[in-house]
C-alpha cells in the first residue's frame, strides 16, 4: 500500500466546512529531496490541504503516513503528543505566508532561531547562539541585526528569519504557504533564489502552496493542481506548465501574462 | 543501419501526439503520428521540415517536457532501457540529470544566480564538485567566446546572443550522454556558429548521440550524420 520511496504518504484526506467540500478525497505521496507544488485558485482546496498533511487540522476523513528518522512509516493520528511535538519541532518545518504567525515577534531574531534548539535539548547558550549567528548569515541577515525584534525588520527580512527558524533543527520536510506572497516582486526573487538554494543544499522535500505558477515552475519537481477540493492534474512541473492536459490547467497556463 | 539498435542511446518508436485545446472548443490539433527512429551513441540525428511540422514537438516529447499521446521513447540511462513516456517524474528528473541534457532557443533566466553558475549547475548536478563545475563552465564559456566581464553577473541584462551562448555552455556542461538540441545556434554570428559544431564534434568522439533541429544548412551540413524529414510523420488530412 505504502509508497517504497515515499517520505509522506496521504490517502483520501477529505475536509468540508458547514456542508462546502474544501478537500474532497485527496491522495499523494511525496519523496525525500522532493519539491512539491500545490497550485490552484483562492479556495481550491489548497490549503487545507496543506494543513491537513502538517497536522495543523484535523481531517474529516483521511490518513497521513509519515516515514519517521529511523525508517519506520508511521499514521500521524497514532502517534502519541510528545512524538507529535518533537516530530513538529524538528523534522518539520512550516513557514506561513505572514512571517507574524510563525515568528514570536516580541522576540529577539537569535531567540526565535534558538527557541527550536532549546525545544530539543539545546541548553548552551554559547552553541545556540553561534548557531543562531551562522543561520542568520545563511538567510543574509547581517548579525548586527541578532538582538533586534522581528518587528524592526522588513517583510522580506521576517520571511528569511522564519525560514531559518525552521532549517536550524535540520527537518527533512517542510510546508510553505504562499511564502513569497504579499512582497514585493525584487524581494520576492531574493527570497525565491534562497529557498531554491538552500532546499537543493539541504536535500528538502518541500511541499509548497501557491497560486503563482512562475514560483512552481522555479521551485518545484512536481506539480499537482487542485480545483474544487479535488486534484485535477499532477505531473512533472514543466510537462505540465508547458503541455496542461486537464480543461482547468489549460486555463490557468493560458491566464498568466508573460512577463 | 537499423543495426545500430543494440547500440543505440535513444530509441524512438510510435511516438505521436495531438493537442487537445479545451479553451477552443476541445479543438484537436494534430501535430505528429507514428514517429520512429533511432539515435547510435556518437552519432548526430538532425529533424528536417518545414516550420510548423513537429519537429520541436518530437524533442519536447523525448524530453518528457511534452506528454506522449502514443508511442515510447526509450533511453540508455545508467546501463538499462527506459520509456520516457512511462516514467515516473522522479526518474524523468533523474534522467535528465546524469543521461539527457537540453539546449533550448533561449535562456529561462533565473533572477540573481551569476553567468557562471547557471552553467555550472548541470556539472554540479552530474556529481562535479564546486571548483570542478566551475572550471568546466569558464572552459564552455571562454569557447563560446563570452566576454570574462559578463560571467559574474545574472545574464537578465545580456543580448539575445550573449544569453544563447550561456545557455549552449550550460547545455554542454553537464556528463549527458544524449543531448537535445532546439535550434540552439538560431542567434549566433559564424565564429559562434563554428564553435558549437567544434562543441557538437568533440562530444560526439566521446560518445554521445545527438538529436537536433538547426534551420542553418551550414551548420546542420557540418553537424548531421543523417537527416530525418518529419513531414513523413504526419498525420493523416482526414484527421
Amino acid at each position: 500500500m505504502t509508497a517504497p520511496d515515499a517520505l509522506l504518504e496521504a490517502r483520501g484526506l477529505a475536509k468540508s466546512y458547514g456542508g462546502r467540500m474544501a478537500c474532497a478525497g485527496v491522495s499523494l505521496a511525496i519523496r525525500e529531496g522532493e519539491v512539491l507544488a500545490v497550485v490552484g485558485e483562492s479556495g481550491s482546496g489548497k490549503s487545507t490541504l496543506l494543513n491537513m498533511l502538517a497536522g495543523r487540522l484535523a481531517p474529516d476523513a483521511g490518513e497521513v503516513h509519515y516515514r519517521m528518522r529511523d525508517g519506520v512509516m508511521r499514521d500521524m493520528a497514532r502517534l502519541s503528543e510528545a512524538e507529535r511535538r518533537v516530530l513538529m519541532r524538528t523534522d518539520w518545518g512550516f513557514v506561513h505566508q505572514d512571517a507574524a504567525q510563525g515568528l514570536r515577534m516580541n522576540v529577539s531574531a537569535g531567540g526565535n532561531i534558538g527557541e527550536r534548539l532549546m525545544a530539543i535539548g539545546g541548553r548552551h547558550y554559547g552553541d545556540i547562539r553561534a548557531k543562531a549567528a551562522t543561520w542568520l548569515t545563511r538567510v543574509e541577515i547581517g548579525v548586527d541585526r541578532i538582538d533586534d525584534k522581528p518587528t524592526a525588520y522588513s517583510g522580506g527580512m521576517r520571511q528569511r528569519l522564519q525560514i531559518a527558524r525552521n532549517l536550524v533543527t535540520s527537518p527533512r520536510l517542510v510546508f510553505m504557504d504562499e511564502p513569497t506572497g504579499g512582497l514585493d516582486v525584487s524581494v520576492q526573487a531574493r527570497l525565491l533564489d534562497l529557498i531554491r538554494g538552500l532546499s537543493a543544499d539541504l536535500g528538502l522535500a518541500v511541499i509548497l502552496v501557491t497560486h503563482d505558477l512562475a514560483v512552481a515552475r522555479l521551485l518545484s519537481h512536481r506539480i499537482l493542481v487542485m480545483k474544487g477540493g479535488a486534484v485535477i492534474e499532477t505531473g512533472l512541473t514543466d510537462r505540465v506548465l508547458d503541455d496542461p492536459q486537464a480543461p482547468y490547467t489549460q486555463l490557468l497556463v493560458s491566464s498568466v501574462l508573460a512577463a | 543501419m537499423s543495426d545500430h539498435r543494440d547500440m543505440a542511446a535513444l530509441r524512438v518508436e510510435g511516438l505521436g501526439k495531438r493537442f487537445t485545446l479545451h479553451l477552443h472548443g476541445g479543438a484537436q490539433l494534430p501535430v505528429v503520428t507514428g514517429v520512429s527512429f533511432s539515435v547510435a551513441a556518437g552519432e548526430c540525428v538532425v529533424l528536417g521540415g518545414p516550420s510548423g511540422a513537429g519537429k520541436s514537438s518530437i524533442l519536447k516529447m523525448i524530453y518528457g517536457n511534452y506528454l506522449a499521446g502514443e508511442g515510447s521513447v526509450i533511453v540508455r540511462h545508467e546501463g538499462r532501457m527506459v520509456d520516457i513516456a512511462q516514467a515516473e517524474p522522479h526518474l524523468v528528473l533523474e534522467i535528465r540529470r546524469r543521461t539527457m541534457g537540453y539546449v533550448s532557443q533561449f535562456l529561462r533566466v533565473i533572477p540573481r544566480v551569476p553567468a557562471i553558475d547557471i552553467v555550472a549547475e548541470p556539472a554540479l548536478a552530474a556529481g562535479l564538485d564546486r571548483d570542478a563545475a566551475r572550471a568546466r563552465a569558464r572552459e564552455l564559456l571562454t569557447r563560446l567566446n563570452l566576454p570574462e566581464r559578463l560571467w559574474q553577473l545574472p545574464p537578465a541584462t545580456f543580448s539575445g546572443g550573449e544569453q544563447q551562448r550561456v545557455n549552449i555552455a550550460r547545455g554542454f556542461a553537464g556528463d549527458h550522454d544524449i543531448l537535445i538540441l532546439d535550434e540552439p545556434t538560431a542567434s549566433l554570428d559564424a565564429a559562434n556558429r563554428q564553435a558549437v559544431i567544434g562543441l557538437i564534434g568533440a562530444r560526439k568522439a566521446r560518445g554521445a548521440a545527438f538529436v537536433g533541429i538547426f534551420h542553418d544548412e551550414e551548420v546542420r551540413d557540418q553537424a548531421a550524420d543523417r537527416i530525418i524529414d518529419v513531414t513523413a510523420f504526419a498525420p493523416r488530412a482526414a484527421a
